[in-house]
């Protein structure tokens, strides 16, 4: 027997389904439109930098050491890990814990709770700049680390301490309570049951406030220019000033003298937010299957 | 036959509301005991009362006596060690996302079981006990979550048995499922009750009939009867259990 599907619309019936009726169009038209200006945009701006910015690629700009006549960009990428790195580390394990609390331990409606909750939300809403500005006068300052990594770093992670806790009690919100219940009926402490089984399922949730907060990280100047400073060699210590591939680009660009490289910086920051973002995926992905 | 619980004036309040009203049951050992009643009677809330779920409900609060085995269990007890005693298996099958193996070792670790050989014996044991053993051997260290929804049921069984409680409380732990699962879940019942206390909610009177030797049938907070499941079924003393069970209300 020969088989007709009969979920082939053709593409008449689909203009007439649409003719009779308006808003449907008109919705269909909306979407379409709304996909097509975020795709053009994108594309643009990719392909402007990556057409300004990869012929100026050069080996020299990958050296250990920064002059004024050749602005390698080597050291601020190594700047820009560490950073990532320190930053992650002082603001990860305490925005994670400041979420379990809010989420596991606190008695559910507490007015504490609530302030905590507004706090964290009015923090994630400030500008970067308050944040230097603040990072300036207390880290650099008042408890006299000069303009260095360690400075920049704290900053950096009381600005994503909110997104992080924002992002993981979201996600632990969304571990189902019927997990909890099976865990403690099998006579789980709270803290058994925090780690081993709400902590494994909210991985990805968390995973994603992390890569959010790498992002921000990576593409912070304000912050960091008052609290890290513009030195664009290698550090050797966390007291080393030095400058991230952002505040790199943006002195580059604000100089005016090497413009072409500073949209060569943009091809490397596009890079290096590309490669860390795959591989939060891919850990990500790992959790999901359950195979770490 | 000894009782494995002995509830006496029991009273149980949400904020002011209040959800069981001077509750007096025992739960004889080795048996199948029934709660069966309307939705919202407390019968879900009675059995919560007896592994001490409703800790969880901050709002919840409890007077009379709750005896596990003549201990009272609201004084100064390891709540860890009486729910390893007394188990529980929910409405919804509930397997943690990991795999079937580290499902039913999460108990015995819990209780500080470490020692592989001495897991690996025990997931075997419980697995087989939950008339599992056969259909997920071959994948034990396959996610819990692949599995149909009757096969996590049992799964969740066999972790509830792991930790070799004296009483195993059962929410509704069949109306999630199809009618194969259910009766394979009934069979295993019947078979576990020769080793386990078991104290089952259901909404399905035919099943109360099936499987349990007790019934208690309760109705907006009270216990209105309880007494041998087949003088429930066929002489019930009170007029309300007899509108129930013939399907005139409820």
């Amino acid at each position: 027997m020969k088989r007709t599907s009969i979920n082939q619309i053709s593409l008449n019936s689909r203009i007439k389904t649409y003719l009779r009726n308006p808003f449907s169009l008109l919705m269909l038209l909306a979407v379409t439109l709304a996909v097509l200006i975020t795709v053009v945009v994108l594309v643009y701006i990719v392909g402007y930098i990556l057409v300004k910015g990869v012929p100026y690629l050069t080996p020299s700009l990958f050296e250990f050491v920064y002059t004024s006549t050749n602005v390698s960009l080597f050291p601020s990428i190594i700047t820009t890990l560490f950073m990532v790195a320190i930053s992650l580390v002082i603001a990860a394990p305490i925005g994670i814990f400041c979420a379990i609390y809010l989420v596991e331990y606190a008695k559910r409606g507490n007015r504490f709770v609530k302030y905590v909750r507004i706090t964290t939300e009015t923090l994630s809403g400030i500008p970067s700049i308050v944040y230097g500005l603040f990072g300036l006068l207390f880290f650099v300052m008042a408890l006299n680390m000069g303009t260095s990594i360690i400075a920049g770093c704290l900053t950096l992670s009381i600005m994503i301490l909110p997104l992080i806790i924002r992002t993981t009690e979201e996600a632990l919100k969304s571990v189902p309570d019927t997990f909890r219940e099976g865990s403690y009926g099998l006579g789980a402490t709270r803290l058994r049951t925090v780690f081993m089984v709400i902590l494994p399922s909210a991985v990805p949730g968390i995973l994603a406030g992390i890569i959010l907060s790498i992002g921000r990280i990576v593409g912070e100047t304000a912050a960091l220019i008052y609290t890290a400073g513009t030195i664009a060699q290698i550090p050797t210590s966390l007291g080393d000033s030095a400058r991230t591939l952002s505040i790199h680009m943006y002195s580059l660009s604000r100089e005016s003298l090497h413009t072409s490289e500073a949209y060569a910086t943009a091809v490397v920051l596009l890079i290096v937010v590309l490669i860390i973002n795959f591989f939060a995926n891919v850990i990500a992905n790992k959790f999901k299957r359950g195979k770490l | 036959m000894n009782n494995v619980f002995d509830v006496s004036n029991l009273d149980l309040y949400y904020a002011d509301v209040q959800a069981l009203k001077n509750v007096n049951i025992g739960i004889a050992e080795k048996e199948i005991s029934a709660l069966i009643g309307p939705s919202g009677c407390g019968k879900s809330t009675f059995l919560r009362v007896l592994n001490r779920m409703n800790d969880l409900i901050e709002t919840c609060s409890i007077t009379g006596e709750v005896l596990f085995n003549g201990v009272n269990i609201y004084e100064n007890i390891d709540v860890t060690l009486l729910r390893k005693k007394v188990g529980m298996v929910f409405q919804k099958p509930n397997p943690f996302p990991m795999s079937v193996y580290d499902n039913i070792a999460f108990g015995p670790r819990t209780h500080g079981i470490k020692k592989k050989g001495q897991l690996d014996e025990i997931v075997e044991k419980s697995l087989k006990a939950a008339a599992m053993w056969d259909e997920v051997k071959d994948r034990l260290r396959k996610s819990a979550l692949s599995l149909s929804g009757g096969q996590q049921q049992r799964v969740c069984i066999a972790r509830a048995l792991a930790v070799e409680p004296q009483v195993l409380l059962m929410d509704e732990p069949t109306s999630a499922l199809d009618p194969i699962s259910t009766s394979k879940i009934e069979d295993l019942m019947l078979e576990l009750k020769e080793k386990y206390t078991i104290v089952i909610v259901t909404h399905n009177m035919q099943q109360a009939a099936r499987i349990s030797q007790k019934t208690a049938f309760f109705l907006l907070g009270e216990i209105i009867e309880f007494a041998s499941t087949d003088d429930i079924f066929s002489l019930p003393k009170d007029k309300r259990t007899e509108d129930y069970i013939t399907g005139r209300f409820g």
